[in-house]
């Protein structure tokens, strides 16, 4: 990579603005929010409504661990139960994870990075939040018509039949991909056009190659799901034919449809952690990342492959056994790049100088749940086991460990690292901590039991169990409330900075990438002057110096 | 609530319950798939332990020794190279042949369970919601699953309306009931004993409770008690043979004979009732009522309740459709 040796401090100090209000300030009013094109302002929106989402969904997460702790109906009915598994299912994986770190972090942080004024299409930009919303409230719609009790998965027949308002949702999830499908669009044509002078592909970011190579799925496996959800949407009202076997058409089909957008839509939720672990472990570990090239085109690498494996999730639907052998075989090429990874990160720590902030705890759990994620992901991926653990818990327990533990995990991380910068305040660092701590014992304590249940073979989407099953639910079910008890936690502090946090220097933490060349808050318009970029993002921790007065980094001259 | 809370830790007698196993994380193990499944899972599961703790232990090892001091000292990494090639190809080709190993060890044990023999007992399973149905090679119509030990069973899976899938965790073994097309699965039972049967995909409301038992006998066992079972439905008395019915054709998870309302309307103290329907017209509960009811259920839908009851229409013999009619008058 360039050589360090011509990095001056300078370089690496904040850029200064023209006295400029920041973009908190710029403009006041409810309006100056709804309709405002700067990306850092879309960006803080939907930070706000995908927390809001998340603890919507994470309410429905507890009502289905309370009810489950004693077999049996206990607190809300079958079909209760059922609704609130589908809703926690479609609100988390469309409503936060997949605009979780994209939508909400990176709008905010990508043309920071690139140093630039804002995204290649604000206008755009603004549209994919209002279509976000839009989104939402169908989805708001069904819960409060009828809410809709066919999973995630809008599998059929179930979902052409069920008298639930299928409909709302299955709409709103075809809006939201448009929404999904602009951003995409929106961060191609940023990373393409407005890098810098001097930052070449290689010079940029891994968080922006991340969300480069998510944006690259998206665009091309979110049409996907669209067109689904439409066939879906039409074979309810006028009964087409496509998928019902009474009027000749396959069930299965649907299935075939579903995860060949689904099963990429699994990268467009972890690609981007990806992207903030290998920010956070740099700056952190004060050292570069290893192997950058290879993080970097891994990422474009999974996010191709990606699209060649969705049939691992039919090995028992009736799928032929050669489709079945392709599927398996590709999926273990996959884990392979995705192992390599960790194995980069951890080597980054590698004569570092590690900070335990709580940036650092996040990652350091992501490196713990997603090794577990991974490798449980293997026992799936072999046919004949996957046979036996096919919709079990174990299947819940692997997902949730990729999902909540790798993806969400590192939204934590991303969150608590660019807080700084998004707020312009430092959180209570003590009260972060402790609560990295309780969502990292939560996430175990709530989800590694799964996986001995679904061995067992406790079968997913249960509102009923044996009672041979009733401790491991137990303590499944106590793991989650702690996860629950960890985030209103950090919602507390969170909030609570807001109003009454210590000012944050520029660079709290001793970044090199361009963000942190910015005021914190940054200006209305980043950067004054577009700045010239002679070197590798993590090139030049030495040039350095913490500086207690502002409690943070300032060049070394 | 409270009532509530204590009659769902009550065991229901009726439910099946898993032996207990002999190993740590399977559940017993009762088919010949079960040495290849377990055999298989825990060398992964060994093979997962040995790679997390190694990751683990590198990397704490690293956190507590290259820990900075304070932020004050701006210290910064050592300068060591970030690229090793030796180690980079060893850690990606490693990896890669296990993968390979395992690959070809799973591809193995499934066309084994995908590849029915050809000369087996063959069953039949049909997924309805919420209840499994047998049917044996006599015609017998059953709602628990009997099988011969060391024999090739061979069961041939439909489904009536969504998706449902059969799963038997002691055999280690499941697939997908399909609308429209047939699935099958097979397997060869090495212990005699009762284990429960699932469906593993998800249904509706009562997906969780469309549990069954699959009943493996001693050799011997399996015919005396296909003898046994067809001579006492042959002469059972026509309430009792209604009650069976109830039990088994899933009538049971949408009518209660309690007078609670579930799904459908309770059977109890029906009969003779007067009816009025969803459009507006009424009839007198009586014996044709009930069989149009069984047979046409979409002609007469009772006001206040979705048209959700599927046809029994030649699912039922007259014999059968007496005895629920029977049965019906009994719940007074
Ligand atoms: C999926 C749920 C479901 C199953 C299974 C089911 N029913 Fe029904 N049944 C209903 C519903 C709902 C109604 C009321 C609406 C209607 O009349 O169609 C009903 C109505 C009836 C009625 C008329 C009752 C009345 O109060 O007037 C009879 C008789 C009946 N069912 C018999 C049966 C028998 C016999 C079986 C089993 C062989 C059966 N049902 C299985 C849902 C079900
Ligand atoms: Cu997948
Ligand atoms: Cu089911």
């Amino acid at each position: 990579m360039s050589s360090t040796a011509t990095i001056s401090p300078s370089d690496l100090g904040v850029i200064p603005s023209k006295a400029e209000e920041n973009y908190l300030k710029h403009d006041k009013g409810i309006l100056s929010w709804i309709f405002t094109l700067d990306h850092k302002r879309i960006g803080l929106m939907y930070l706000v409504s995908v927390l809001a989402s998340f603890a919507l969904g994470g309410f429905f997460a507890l009502a289905i661990r309370a009810e489950l702790f004693f077999p049996g109906p206990t607190l809300i009915t079958h079909d209760q139960y059922n609704q609130a598994m589908t809703l926690h299912g479609a609100v988390m994986v469309f409503l936060v994870i997949i605009p979780g770190i994209p939508a909400a972090l990176g709008n905010i942080i990508l043309p920071l990075q690139l140093g630039a004024k804002d995204v290649a299409f604000p206008r755009l930009n603004l549209m994919s939040y209002h279509l976000w919303v839009l989104g939402a409230l169908f989805f708001i719609a069904s819960l409060v018509i009828s809410a809709a009790d066919t999973g995630w998965t809008f599998y059929v027949p179930y979902s052409t039949t069920t008298p639930t308002a299928v409909i709302p949702a299955a709409f709103g999830a075809f809006i939201l991909g448009f929404s999904s499908i602009f951003t995409g669009l929106n961060f191609i044509t940023t990373v393409h056009k407005l890098r810098p002078p001097g930052m070449t592909w290689f010079r940029l970011p891994l968080f922006v190659w991340a969300l480069y190579s998510t944006a690259v799925i998206q665009v091309l496996a979110t049409p996907v799901i669209g067109i689904t959800l439409l066939m879906l949407i039409v074979e309810r009202i006028v009964g087409l034919g496509i998928f019902d076997p009474a009027l000749g058409g396959d069930p299965v089909l649907f299935q075939h449809f579903f995860w060949f957008y689904s099963h990429p839509a699994v990268y467009i939720m972890i690609v981007p952690a990806f992207g903030v672990v290998s920010e956070i472990i740099a700056v952190f570990s004060r050292k570069e990342i290893f192997g950058y090239k290879f993080i970097a085109l891994s990422s474009v690498a999974i996010a191709l492959l990606g699209f060649l494996v969705w049939g691992h999730h039919m090995f028992t639907s009736g799928q032929s056994v050669l489709a079945g052998t392709i599927f398996s075989a590709i999926t273990f090429l996959i884990a392979i790049p995705t192992a390599i990874k960790i194995f980069n990160w951890v080597s980054t720590m590698y004569r570092g100088r590690i900070h335990l902030d709580t940036p650092m705890l996040y990652a350091i759990a992501f490196l713990w749940v997603f090794t577990i994620g991974g490798l449980t992901g293997i026992f799936l991926s072999t046919m004949s086991v996957d046979v036996h653990l096919h919709d079990t818990y174990f299947v819940v327990a692997h997902f949730h460990y990729v999902m909540m533990g790798g993806a969400i995990t590192s939204f934590m991380g991303g969150l608590h690292y660019w807080w700084p910068k998004f707020i312009g305040r430092m959180y209570n660092e003590k009260l972060a901590r402790i609560g990295a701590i309780l969502v990292f014992i939560g996430l175990n304590v709530t989800f590694f039991p799964q996986f001995l249940l679904g061995t067992r073979g406790m079968p997913r989407r249960y509102y009923n169990y044996l009672p041979e099953f009733q401790e491991l639910h137990q303590l499944s079910t106590i793991g989650a409330f702690t996860l629950g008890i960890g985030f209103v936690l950090t919602a507390i502090y969170l909030i609570q900075s807001v109003r009454k946090g210590p000012k944050a220097a520029a660079n709290p933490w001793g970044g090199t990438t361009l963000e942190w060349q910015c005021e914190s808050p940054p200006p209305y318009y980043n950067f004054h002057d577009t700045p010239e970029v002679n070197r590798g993002p993590y090139d030049g921790y030495q040039h350095l110096k913490f500086d207690k007065e502002i409690q943070g980094y300032v060049p070394a001259e | 609530m409270i009532s509530n809370l204590l009659a769902s830790t009550a065991t229901d007698a009726s439910l099946p319950k898993s032996p207990p196993s002999n190993d740590t994380w399977m559940p017993i193990d009762a088919s010949t798939f079960a040495s290849h499944v377990d055999g298989l899972y825990d060398f992964l599961f060994w093979l997962s332990v040995v790679a997390a703790l190694s990751i683990y232990g590198v990397m704490f090892y690293f956190i507590v020794k290259y820990r900075a001091k304070s932020r004050e000292a701006s210290e910064v990494g050592d300068d060591v190279s970030h690229h090793n090639t030796a180690l980079e190809i060893t850690w990606s080709v490693i990896p890669l042949l296990f993968c390979v190993g395992i690959f070809v060890s799973g591809f193995k044990g499934y066309v084994d369970l995908r590849t029915a023999p050809r000369e087996a007992l063959e069953i039949h399973a049909q997924g309805q919601k919420w209840k499994w149905l047998f049917t044996y090679p006599n015609g017998h119509v059953d709602s628990e699953l009997h099988v011969p030990v060391d024999q090739d069973v061979r069961i041939i899976i439909q489904s009536v309306d969504v998706l449902h899938s059969l799963f038997i965790p002691a055999f280690r073994t499941k697939m997908d009931a399909v609308p429209g097309r047939y699935t099958d699965l097979w397997f060869r039972a090495t212990k005699s004993g009762e284990f429960p049967v699932f469906c593993a995909e998800y249904c509706g409301t009562s997906h969780s409770d469309m549990i069954a038992k699959a009943v493996v006998h001693e050799p011997g066992g399996y015919d005396a008690w296909m003898e046994e079972i067809v001579a006492r439905l042959d002469n059972m008395p026509p309430v009792e043979l209604g009650k069976l019915m109830y039990d088994q054709q899933g009538c049971k998870t949408c009518h209660s004979v309690d007078g609670s309302t579930l799904v459908g309307p309770s059977w109890q103290g029906l009969w003779g009732k007067t009816r009025t329907f969803a459009d507006g017209s009424s009839a007198v509960v009586d014996e044709n009522y009930i069989r149009n009811s069984i047979n046409d259920p979409m002609s007469q839908v009772v006001q206040g309740f979705a048209p959700s009851m599927p046809t029994y229409q030649g699912k039922l013999s007259d014999k059968q459709i007496n005895g629920i009619i029977e049965y019906i008058k009994s719940l007074k």
